[in-house]
């Protein structure tokens, strides 16, 4: 053996030996901290990609928005803004009780937990709906974009555009919040189980910063493609 | 035998020269900082050889000046290609004022030319020698790439844009023309050849041909389209009267200025809302689908030759217009 | 010392049934997963390429129809980019190595590297279904309008599966990066790690800021070929080029996915045999981190002639001289590594070797393509073929060779014949050469690239790049075949053949499941080759 690594028996090993292994505890980490570190780590990491994946639509976005402001103001009004802003609500509504879910598993409240989590997954489902009624609406006045797309107005082709990018931007959103919400019944079933301990909950909250995620896509796509002129409308 | 294998393009414009001594320059650069490297591994290779693998190198960690010295030299140089290939850049996309303008639309899989005069042809581009020529095209379906390797000049063509390439023929003869952007099947065969003529036979050429001028195309087109029953020429119209206009800045709705050129031509006539001229209603139906690429190319040049108006705009009409008509009506 | 009796149970044998590889989550397994299906992509995009380069060899478009010709190139490309050259070595010799060279047992999390190989697969899946029914051919970068309305070809199935494919990447570089920063052994600091650690970090860092965006740009594609979405549409108003700003704001940097893991590769190698450390440490492992960075200011050099801004392409083209510069710095620091070194002229060395001839030519012609004037010329010649060959095969390829030919005695505990391998390494060096040095001849000369049928002067130098195409194949072919004999009849390599340092050489070849008897604490640098050697003196 070469002398630059030295190999010595591992402390840590002996010590976690004398513990009783954390059920959690995955083999090839040494702690329970380092495996919790790693996930968060990992969770944060991957927000970072999804922000990219959100940024080459909103590039999009911001082009034509630019090349084609009257489009955007003529497109923006074309969506129900009362529905939208209800979303928003319950939205915002969600990842409030996704707070209290995480603290409740923090500080080891089982029941609370699944309480909670099971209210966020409610209000994650009514956001879903009330976009599945936003949706039909689009279908029933033609403003699909694709062969069948109808609009009256000069600019019909650019906001064709928009709402291809609103459709897009909205329904990758949508996505997300579907994936989301079977995340969160797999996490509130293992709550249920009693799989979570205030030493170990970071499925929870893992779970968490990705719903708040979602929340925060929501918090920027309201406004940009809801809001585009409102002013305009009120004045 | 290797007499046989090109090695070296023909030169054909008056950038081309330019072009390849930047070629030349950035090849002994690299050659020689290549050699050195392969030299300095070579000899380190031979020199260290170690054929039982028992050895040990000297622990030599690195060295601070030498690595400020191997990232700035590479750094400097490369500025200096960097500023000498942007000179020549500028040059092949600015061109010169006064140009030979030639229109050109690709799709698949063949590029047409529009002389002003009324010439036109397909896959062939005859062009006068010592002239700087300007071709401004388009394209009317997918992506294509005009490009002269002899003239060291390309540019892509896409579609709902105008693109343009210029140079200054230098060498008579024929050379290739070549789609250099995928297009698809017979995205090969979009090939083609330019002939560069003496003036003189290019005159012969020209008036060879007949047919109307671009311009008189255009005036054709803005009679059937109906153009002329709101843009007057004395402005008291629905539209803005049109002469005198193009190569001005035009005052917007919006209160941005816009200068008048091709494109912004081309855009009023397909998407009249757009850029609204300033003090206008927006009371003026797209064009798209009924106008063509070539037909809003002549419209272009019919505005171009539109005097300016008021001053003498009704003499000026007088003279082109019946002209036009008469022509138009004998076909 | 520990002299404990290395246990006979390793990896390979651990478990034999087809579900414990299937089902594994040990890394070292997950890496020969993704070798299997990388080699079978890496045949597959070579015979599109022995289709291409006999068509090349007459004028005339006589041995394949067009539309096949174009079908055989994207293929060509698509099997090469995403399925070869992209997990080539993060995926194989990253998985392998990383978790050894840094002491853990495993990567972050095991499950999701078993799931990114599983996403490949399905991924690589889609692309074959779509060649196997009817091809593609849009050219792998896919440009619109063409693949949105003129292609008539299988765009939608190919782009799902680079869709897909994309996630994998993704996921493994998310892996890794967690595994850097929080599975190091004991003692194993930022600066005593290997210079392959870092390039495989600053390869997650691109990975994980790049490929979503073409994940969602393929989305977009999708959604205007299928459902008539318009976003790139020209005929609504869309812009064509915002699908190439797009395209190249991932592919450019994932350019940099292909080549910093083998710059990774040749650090390792070339300190090992020259038995000294790799010279300026800290500027190697830095230049990569550069290179990272500034991978993604450059996309738009891919279009100078795409009718952007002269002044943007002005700016475009200083930063693209600008990410030369670390490209130069490893190569001179490479150079001056051999400097006073004790060289063993052993076969991942020869590669080595290669590499940086074939290295130096295809970094070198990136300046002609970043200076303006002359790329208006070069633009879609034969010349940025034969330049993004030099960097992808002579340098990405070469590279993955010299590390597959350094740790192969790791990976499977055998010896591969040192003259056959030093033979290939000369055989796939002279067959790479004449094959696309001619091609910077033929791009200067104006020949476009995506050419079924071209020009006649254009003939002897495509007749040359045809021979050498054929004498690389046999190169590629002649390694397969020894590395494949060596499993079966190679001697045993035992746990350190090159005397290298490295945790990954400390432990048994093959290694043990768990990596390591015990955790290894590490006590210095990465290349402490002296040290070592005068002890046992």
């Amino acid at each position: 053996m070469p002398n630059g690594v030295a190999v010595h028996a591992d402390p840590h090993g002996v010590a976690d030996h004398a513990h009783a292994h954390h059920p959690a505890l995955q083999h090839h980490f040494q702690t329970l901290e380092q495996q919790h570190e790693a996930s968060t780590l990992g969770m944060w990491i991957f927000l970072v990609t999804e922000v990219m994946f959100f940024g080459g639509l909103l590039m999009a976005y911001l082009l034509y928005r630019v090349w084609y402001p009257t489009a955007w103001s003529e497109g923006s009004l074309e969506l129900d803004i009362y529905l939208g802003g209800f979303n928003t609500v319950v939205l915002i509504g969600s990842s409030l009780t996704m707070a209290f879910g995480v603290r409740a598993a923090q500080t080891g409240e089982q029941k609370a937990t699944v309480r909670w989590l099971l209210l966020t997954i409610a209000l994650g489902l009514t956001f879903l709906v009330v976009k599945g009624f936003e949706y039909h609406h689009k279908y029933e006045l033609n403003h699909i974009p694709g062969p069948n797309f109808h609009f009256e107005g000069p600019f019909a082709s650019q906001v064709e555009i928009f709402l291809s990018l609103y459709f897009g931007l909205t329904g990758l959103h949508a996505l997300h919040m579907i994936i989301g919400c079977v995340m969160m019944g797999v996490i509130t079933w293992m709550a249920h189980k009693g799989r979570f301990s205030p030493e170990w909950y970071t499925p929870v909250e893992l779970a968490g910063l990705y719903w708040h995620f979602v929340d925060i896509v929501w918090i920027f796509l309201f406004p940009l493609l809801y809001l585009v002129d409102r002013a305009h409308q009120l004045s | 035998m290797l007499s046989g294998i090109p090695l070296f393009p023909e030169q054909a414009s008056t950038i081309a020269p330019q072009v390849d001594n930047l070629y030349f320059f950035i090849t002994a650069v690299t050659a020689f900082f290549a050699l050195l490297v392969v030299v300095f591994v070579t000899v380190f290779a031979i020199k260290y050889r170690d054929r039982t693998g028992e050895k040990v190198g000297e622990p030599i960690h690195g060295s601070i000046p030498l690595e400020i010295g191997w990232s700035i030299i590479p750094f400097l140089i490369s500025m200096v290609i960097f500023a000498w290939a942007t000179v020549v850049f500028f040059q092949i996309v600015r061109a010169p004022d006064q140009t030979l303008e030639i229109y050109s639309t690709g799709k698949r899989w063949m590029w047409r030319f529009q002389h002003i005069d009324g010439q036109s042809e397909i896959n062939e581009l005859h062009v006068p020698l010592g002239r700087p020529v300007k071709v401004t095209f388009t394209s009317e379906d997918v992506l294509h790439s005009l490009y002269f390797p002899a003239f060291r000049v390309k540019a892509d063509a896409i579609p709902g844009r105008y693109s343009s390439v210029w140079f200054t023929p230098t060498k008579t003869g024929e050379f290739h023309l070549f789609c250099a952007e995928y297009c698809g099947t017979q995205h090969s065969g979009m090939i083609g050849k330019v002939v560069v003529m003496e003036p003189n036979d290019y005159q012969a050429w020209l008036s060879g041909g007949g047919g109307l001028t671009m311009a008189a195309r255009g005036e054709q087109l803005f009679q059937q389209l109906g153009c002329v029953s709101c843009h007057l020429p004395d402005g008291a119209g629905r539209g803005p009267s049109l002469g005198g206009k193009f190569g001005e800045q035009q005052l917007l709705g919006n209160g941005s200025t816009v200068t008048v050129d091709d494109a912004y031509v081309r855009e009023s006539i397909l998407t009249p809302q757009m850029k609204l001229a300033a003090g206008y209603q927006p009371l003026m139906p797209t064009f798209q689908g009924l106008v063509n690429e070539e037909g809003v190319m002549s419209l272009i040049e019919y505005i171009k030759s539109l005097p300016p108006s008021g001053q003498t705009a009704a003499a000026a009409q007088a003279g082109a217009a019946p002209a036009a008509i008469e022509q138009g009506g004998s076909k | 010392m520990t002299t404990t009796i290395l246990p006979r149970v390793n990896y390979l044998n651990v478990r034999h049934s087809v579900g414990s590889w299937l089902f594994t989550k040990d890394h070292k397994r997950i890496a020969l997963l993704y070798l299997g299906v990388v080699t079978v992509a890496f045949f597959l995009g070579g015979i599109f390429a022995a289709g291409v380069r006999i068509e090349l060899t007459t004028p005339e478009g006589d041995f394949v129809s067009a539309d096949t010709y174009n079908r055989l190139f994207t293929m060509h490309g698509i099997a090469m980019v995403f399925f070869v050259l992209i997990p080539a070595v993060p995926a194989i010799l990253g998985n392998f190595v990383l978790p050894l060279a840094i002491g853990a047992k495993d990567v972050a999390f095991p499950k999701i590297n078993l799931l990114s190989w599983y996403v490949f697969v399905i991924g690589f899946l889609f692309t074959l279904a779509a060649m196997m029914f009817g091809g593609v051919d849009t050219g792998w970068t896919f440009y619109t309008p063409y693949s949105t309305s003129a292609s008539n070809s299988n765009v939608m199935l190919t782009g799902i599966g680079v869709f897909i494919t994309g996630f994998s990447s993704i996921l493994t570089g998310l892996n890794f990066m967690v595994t850097i920063h929080r599975m190091r052994a004991p003692g194993m600091t930022w600066f005593r790690m290997p210079l392959f650690v870092w390039a495989l970090y600053a390869t997650s860092l691109v990975q994980i800021l790049a490929t979503p965006v073409i994940a969602i740009t393929v989305g977009m594609l999708a959604l205007e070929r299928a459902l008539g979405f318009g976003i790139f549409d020209p005929r609504l108003g869309g812009d064509p080029v915002l699908f190439q700003h797009l395209f190249w704001f991932y592919s450019h940097p994932a350019v940099y996915i292909m080549i910093l893991p083998p710059m990774g590769v040749i650090s390792e190698v070339i300190a090992c045999f020259s038995r000294k450390p790799v010279f300026g440490y800290s500027f190697v492992a830095f230049s990569s981190l550069a290179i990272a960075v500034f991978g993604f200011l450059v996309w738009a050099h891919h279009l100078f002639v795409a009718g952007i801004s002269p002044y943007s392409a002005m700016v475009f083209s200083f930063l693209s001289f600008a990410v030369a510069v670390p490209s130069a710095v490893k190569t001179f620091n490479w150079t001056a590594t051999l400097y006073k070194g004790a060289i063993w002229w052993q076969a991942p060395m020869i590669w080595v070797f290669g590499f940086l001839g074939l290295f130096l030519v295809g970094g070198l012609t990136g300046l002609f393509l970043a200076s303006l004037g002359l790329d208006v010329h070069l633009h879609d010649t034969y010349f940025v073929v034969a330049h993004f060959h030099y960097i992808m095969v002579g340098g990405a390829i070469m590279g993955y060779f010299a590390g597959l030919h350094y740790w192969w005695p790791k990976i499977t505990g055998k010896m591969y014949s040192n003259s056959a391998a030093t033979l290939a390494a000369l055989l796939v060096f002279v067959g790479f050469n004449l094959t696309f040095f001619p091609q910077f001849i033929l791009g200067y000369l104006g020949m476009p690239r995506r050419y079924h049928v071209y020009a006649d002067e254009f003939q002897v130098l495509n007749v040359m790049s045809s021979a050498g195409a054929s004498l690389l194949g046999i190169g590629y072919a002649l390694i397969g075949s020894y590395l494949v004999y060596s499993i079966f009849r190679g001697k045993a390599a035992g746990a350190n053949p090159w005397r290298a340092t490295g945790l990954e050489w400390q432990t048994e070849s093959p290694p043990i499941p768990e990596n390591f008897v015990e955790t290894p604490i590490v006590t210095e640098g990465a290349y402490e080759y002296v040290k070592r050697e005068t002890k046992v003196a």
